[in-house]
Formats: C-alpha cells, structure tokens, sequence
C-alpha cells in the first residue's frame, strides 16, 4: 500500500507488480512480523512462557488496556487523541463500587458505569466539536477533571467490591479463556465489524484521512467526533468493569497512566498519530506485544525499574519500523 | 527615465516543465528608474519568469544580464546578493518576530561581535521607512500587522539589501484603495532613486496610472513591449488574449427545460453580493473572475460549505437554506472542491473508499454496508469516466492528477447527483484529461444535470460554457452568451468590471 506513493502514477496504473517487497510487507505485516519475533524470543528466554496458564495470564492481563485501546483506536483514526481514559476508568470504576455497595443490584452498576464513561466521552466530544478546542487539550484537561471527582467521590479511600457474582466477571473463565479476555475478543470483534462494514467506519477513516474532504462531501463530521469520544468513554467503562472485577476494589487512583499504555498499543499497532490510517486488529497486536513483554520482563527477573525502559524502546523501535514501510 | 543601457535584460529564456513551455524565448529589458508592467494572463508565463529572476527556479536557455553581465542564478540568495528582490504574492516574513528584525533578518547589526545592536538595528530601520514615507511600527510582531504594512516590510527588507531591482507580484492584489494609493506613492519614489521596478497585476487601471512601459506574455511567449503612452486598455486586452475563439461548444438547456437552481440576490458578507443566476437542466454555465472575485465562495455558499446571509437559494424552485453540505447533498447538490488535495480526496484511502463516500447509503442494508454492491458500483464508475488504476483497491494519492480529478467527479455520479457545482474541473490535469472530462460534463448536462463551473483559466469556460458569466469585486460584472460571447469582452469585464468594449468603469473600483 504504501509503496504506491512512491510510483509515478503511469507504472503504478500498470497492474500488480511481481516479487515481493520489504517495506510492503513490513507496512503491512510489520505488527505481525514482530510479535512473532517476540514470542520466539520470549518461549527461547523462558521455559514458563509458552504454558497455558501464563498465556491466559497474559491474555488477561491485556484486556483493560486493550478494551481501552479500542475506543482509543477510533479517536486516533479520526487524528484525535484522547488522554483522559484512564481518568474515565477511574470515575466509572468508583461509580460503578459505590452503587454495588449502596444498592447491592449488580445490574444497576453495570448500567451506571458505561453511562457515566459515555458522559464523559460526551463532554469531550462537545468541547472538541462546539468549543473547537484542540483534542490534546480538551481531554487533557479532562484526565485532571475525572481524576478528580472521582477522588472527590471516595474521599481518598478506596472502595471495596465484595460481591462474588461481580467478582466472577474477573476471575471466571469460558471455555478456558479468563472471562475480561472474553470480553475483550469480543469487543475487538465487533469494532473490527463496525471499521468495515458500516458507514459509520468509512466516515471515521474520511474525517481522520481528510476532515474537509469529508465536510465537503456531505458527511455530518461533528456528529461522527462526538460519537468516537462517546464510544471511546464506553470503552473505558467497560474496562472500569473488568478493573473493579478483577482487584476487588474501586479506588480513584485505577488506571492512572493507563491511557498512555493503550495509545502505545494504538500506536505500536500501526494506527497513524495523523489519523485515516490503522485499525483494531493493529491495536490487538500492539497490546498483546506489549503485554508479552512485560511477562517475559517478569518471568525473567528483570528490574522493575528497568521495564519503562524496555516498553519505551520498544514502542518507539515499532513505530520506527512500521513508519520505515510506510514512508516509503 | 533615461534611455541608457538597460540594468537588466532578458534574451531567448526559455524553460519546460513537464507537458507545458512556460517560457519560450522570452526577451524582456528593465531599465534603472522605471516602473515596468508585467501582464498576461493566468499561464501565461509571467510567474516563471519572475520566479527565473528571483533565482527560485532556473532558465534552460537564453541569458540574463545584469549591468551587462550575464548571471544564472542557482538559489534566490544569488539573486538577493546581486541586487535582485522578489517580492511575491505570498508574503514570506516570520510573523512572531517584531519588523525590526523582520527587515534585517541575516545581517542584524552587532555589538562586540556576539550580541545584537538593537539601538542601531531599529535606528536603520527607522530610517528606511522615512526614507519610503511610510510609517510602520516597529516593534510589534509582523503577524499582528495589516497586509499592507507587511509588503511595506518586504519592500524595506529588499533595499536594506540595497537592491537595485525590486520585482512586484500583484502587490494590489489584497490591498484597499487607500493602501493602492499609499503603495504608489512608494513606488514612484523607488523609481526617483532608481530603482527598476517589474510591477504585475491583473487591474490595467493601475497599470496606467503607475507604469511607464509594459511587457505583455501569453502562453509563455513574448507578445510585444510598449511605452505605456502607445497602448490603449483596448489593445492591452487584445494583447493579453490574442486569438479569436473556435466553435461554441454544447451545453444550451432548451428554454423550457425546468429551471434545476437559482439565486436570486445571493450575497455573503465580505465576499459577494447580489448574485443572481439561473440554472436550467441541461445548462453548463461558467463564472469566470479574477482570484478574490468571489467566485469559489458563490459555489461554497449555494452548497452550504459557507451560509450565506443574504438572498435566496431555490432548487427546483423551492426556497432553501443550506447550513452545511449535508442538507444541499441530500437535495441533489454536489460540489467539486477548486483544490481537490486538501479538500476532495481521502489520499491515503483507497479509490473505492473516495468515490462512494457521498452515497454509502445507498449500498447500506440494515445499518450493514454490501461491499460486494459498492464494488461493483465503483468499477461500474471507473469504467463509464476511464479512470485508469490497478483497481478500486489503489490509494488515490498515487493516482494521476487527471484521474484524481475524475475520483471526485465519480464521487457525485455515484450519487447520480443533478446540480453540479464544480470549482476549477481541471487544475493540474494533462491535456488528453482535459479533453475527457469536458465531455464527461457535457455528457452530464445532455443527461439532464444543470452544472455550474468557476475556472481561471478561460480556455476552459470557453471550451465549456455557451454562457459565462463574470463576477469581479464580489458581484456579477458581465453575462455573456451567443453573439456576445467574446474573450475580449469577458477578460475586459474581469479586469475592468464594464463590459463597453474594453474602456472603462474606472470608477468602479
């Protein structure tokens, strides 16, 4: 794909080229490429590696950054960003304990938590539509704001969840897969759906390919923002839910910084900062590299101090190979 | 004026770009102490050659000579050194730093060796705004000044170069009638110091009050060069226009087919007013106008991309009131973007993606779009406008100029869409393109769509239109069909806003 730039338009009009080309397939594949890479590495590091019982670790322990990711996929490919998921997780996470521990009805929890996220998602979208504010800033400002009523709603302690039919949704398995993992299958399923087969998915491409191409053809580009910043804090709701279900507990510091880790996943998947470009699946690989290597950090007794360090370089060494392919 | 050997000439200059000769043979002289008019109009090689002189591009053949001596410049700095300054259309000054350092920027004056001499670096300047007469301030950032102000600063920034040749590209062009007068009141006393002077613009009421001689281009030859006291307004426009046009082309509604669009007053504030038209099923009519004419933003505000705020749009004779492009595309309405980079085309999107993107509701079922429908749409598409690619699958950003213009087209024949407004339906497109996108219109309008075309380059309206209209100065200042329908008449109306042959509406302005 991102070769053709580079042809002149005659040979590229041509008909398919023959052979095999590097930085093609490394446009393309180059998530891919790399996570198999790391998951030789990692089985030839460690013994405990290739066993079920870590895979599945693994596998769960991607999800709420994952879940995130999704909704942080469809921000970016409009070329926004959204920096306050992780302050959503958080108010949606101490909405969602203090209704379990008030009312006891699970049911309503479940509705409260991706409700307050889809407020908030929806105050962002406003503020980047109608107030125009630039989406770095508006949901900055909004990862200080949600952090802050949810602290303001604890009091700064946390609060416990103790139901066991809540608590299964984190600890449970279906069919041998934890269930937040299933969950998130789930969720990347159908996003992965939605990119392709709705219009809603084109448009979210066109805005972030060409924001006035898009305006200019007709499409209502404030309405589709908004909805990629309503969807995004739903997202961060759904994983408040696996958040709480899975440490027992909603305390107004949950997924502090977490947003950062699910713009790598976004960003190592080959989703383009530019936006039109990337795609959920990317994000599920990007995740799940990231997550390997934390486990393989572990596994092999490396430092904590010393794991930033690793993701750091191989964020950025991702990007640098994906963006190699696609510069051209 | 003297009559002595000239500062600078041109002889046989001569440069290709790929598909066109934008300069051919060109001969072109400028004495010290004159004040020389370029015209020509769009393409006709006036940029290449300014651009050649300013050292920005090169000459394939032919010399210049500067003080006699031959020079070819490799990079604008060359040209600056040797006293050459370009000043063009788009200003390019840092807007963040104050006109001080603007105007001496590269050779601030220092103290000691290191620091910056701010007391004699703004004594300087000072001093060459009073030696032009004209009083800007100095400390403020270049970005809060007016635009006028601002070409003040580029003059002043030229000779604090000591610049003996001061090459104007439509300095006029954004300036008001007090800042016109201000600039010409600069102008001529340059031209007591000596300095020659290459002035262009497209308003040849200027040209007769500021110049003393003029040169006249057209596609990229040299048509003659005059003392300004032996032309006429008259002759200028012949000049610049040459030819008789050829046959007149399809593209006439019948008179009773039904009106598809009108505009009765239309008028955006700042922009234009008082447009009114008529568009039948079945008509190509074209608006031609100088750039800022107004022109694009009629398009953009009868497709909602702007609202208008005054008069009325109707289709198909009923009154609307578009507030974005969504509301006219439901209604039939399709625009064609004047710069189809940066607004038509998703780059770096697939071809099949940017051409249903008006009409994925077509192919949705149950919220679900059919990609198998879309496709075989697009390539039904592909087929009936020729777009040559390796398929519906290819990023449109490594497509042809031609077949890019084509993507956007199919966008709106996907939509089997019946008022197209379309904005320059050829900038950047080989000629074999041309050609087949001007049948394609006809071929639209024979089908019954009504289409509205703006375009800078006449040839084209020509080629298309049996009627153009021409705005100038934000309102309509000449409609012509027929018998009437003569370049002359039309460049005059452009230039000069009346359409009695070619003399005058100086008053106008």
């Amino acid at each position: 794909m991102a070769l053709q730039r580079s042809l002149p338009a005659d040979r590229a009009a041509r008909g398919p080229r023959r052979g095999v080309d590097v930085r093609d397939v490394l446009a393309r594949y180059g998530t891919l490429i790399a996570l198999v890479l790391l998951v030789v590495v990692a089985a030839a590091l460690s013994p405990r590696f290739l066993t079920t019982v870590n895979l599945m670790n693994v596998l769960r322990q991607t999800s709420i950054v994952g879940v995130l990711g999704i909704g942080m996929t469809f921000v970016m490919l409009t070329a926004g960003i959204d920096l306050s998921v992780g302050a959503i997780l958080a108010v949606s996470a101490v909405l969602l304990g203090g209704t379990l521990e008030r009312t006891g009805n699970i049911w309503l929890a479940l509705a409260v938590a991706p409700a307050a996220g889809m407020v908030v998602g929806l105050v962002n979208g406003l503020g980047v539509t109608w107030g125009r504010v630039q989406p770095f800033v508006m949901t900055l400002g909004m990862l200080g704001i949600a952090r802050s009523l949810a602290f303001l709603y604890t009091g700064g302690e946390p609060i416990p969840i103790l139901d066991m039919g809540f608590l299964r949704l984190g600890i449970g398995y279906v069919a041998g897969v934890p269930v937040p993992s299933v969950v998130f299958l789930l969720l990347l399923a159908a996003a992965a759906l939605v990119l392709r087969y709705t219009p809603f998915g084109r448009y979210v491409y066109a805005i972030g390919s060409n924001e006035e191409a898009a305006r200019l053809s007709g499409i209502n580009v404030g309405l589709y923002k908004i909805l990629v910043y309503v969807l995004s804090g739903a997202t961060a709701a759904i994983a408040a839910i696996l958040y709480g279900a899975q440490f027992a507990a909603a305390p107004a510091i949950a997924g502090e910084g977490y947003e950062l880790d699910a713009i790598a996943a976004v960003v190592v998947g080959g989703t383009s900062l530019f936006g039109g470009q990337g795609g959920v699946i990317g994000t599920f690989l990007g995740a799940l590299i990231i997550g390997i290597l934390s486990n393989i950090l572990n596994l092999t007794g490396v430092s904590p101090f010393a794991q930033p360090l690793a993701k750091g370089a191989l964020i950025i060494a991702a990007v640098w190979i994906v963006g190699r392919g696609q510069r051209a | 004026m003297d009559a002595a050997q000239p500062v600078l000439e041109v002889r046989g200059v001569t440069r290709r770009f790929p598909g066109v000769t934008a300069l051919d043979g060109v001969d072109f002289s400028l004495r010290a102490g004159e004040v020389h008019a370029l015209l020509g109009e769009n393409g006709a090689g006036k940029s290449t050659l300014i651009k050649i002189l300013g050292g920005a591009v090169r000459k394939e053949a032919g010399e210049i000579l500067l003080d006699g001596r031959p020079v070819d410049f490799h990079a604008p700095a060359e040209a600056l050194a040797a006293g050459i300054a370009v000043i063009y259309q788009e200003l390019v000054l840092c807007p963040h730093l104050t006109v001080a350092e603007n105007v001496l920027m590269g050779h601030l004056p220092r103290a000691g060796g290191v620091a910056v001499n701010w007391r004699t670096a703004k004594a300087r300047v000072a001093e060459l705004f009073r030696s032009l007469g004209a009083t800007v301030p100095l400390d403020v950032p270049v970005g809060r000044l007016s635009t006028a102000q601002q070409q003040m600063v580029e003059i002043a920034k030229a000779l604090s170069r000591d610049s003996r040749v001061l090459v104007l590209d439509e300095p006029s062009a954004a300036l008001g009638q007090r800042d016109l007068e201000h600039l010409f009141a600069v102008v001529r006393r340059l031209r007591e110091r000596g300095v020659a002077i290459v002035y262009i613009s497209h308003r040849l009421e200027e040209v007769f009050e500021i110049a003393d001689r003029v040169t006249v281009l057209k596609d990229g030859r040299l048509v003659g060069s005059w003392p300004i006291a032996e032309v006429d307004m008259g002759r200028l426009v012949r000049a610049m226009t040459g030819r008789d046009l050829g046959a007149v082309p399809g593209g006439s509604a019948a008179p009773d087919a039904p009106v598809r669009l009108e505009l009765r007053n239309l008028g955006r504030r700042g922009a234009f007013s008082g447009v009114s038209l008529r568009l039948r099923a079945g008509d190509v009519v074209g608006i031609a106008g100088l750039v800022g004419s107004g022109r694009t933003e009629v398009l953009r505000a009868v497709f909602g991309a702007d609202v208008p705020d005054a008069g009325e749009v109707l289709v198909d004779g009923r009154a609307v009131r578009f507030r974005s492009p969504g509301q006219a595309r439901r209604r039939g309405l399709g625009l064609l973007p004047e710069d189809r980079k940066s607004q038509g085309l998703l780059l770096n999107r697939a071809l099949r993606e940017n051409v249903s993107l008006a009409s994925l509701a077509r192919f949705t079922r149950l919220g679900v779009l059919g990609l198998g429908r879309e496709d075989r749409a697009v390539r039904e598409l592909m087929r009936e406008l020729r777009i040559v690619a390796r398929g519906p699958g290819q990023q449109v950003v490594s497509l042809s100029g031609g077949n890019q213009q084509k993507v956007v087209l199919a966008r709106w024949l996907a939509r089997r869409c019946g008022i197209l407004l379309i904005d320059e339906p050829t900038r950047g497109v080989d000629v074999g393109a041309k050609e087949e996108i001007y049948r394609l219109i006809h071929d639209l309008a024979s089908g019954g769509a009504a289409v509205l075309v703006v375009s800078s380059e006449l040839k084209e309206l020509f080629a298309l239109c049996p009627r153009i209209l021409v705005m100038r100065e934000g309102r309509l200042a000449g409609d012509f069909t027929g018998a009437t329908l003569r370049e002359e008449d039309v460049v005059a109306a452009m230039l000069l806003g009346g359409t009695d042959d070619g003399t005058a509406t100086l008053a106008a302005g």
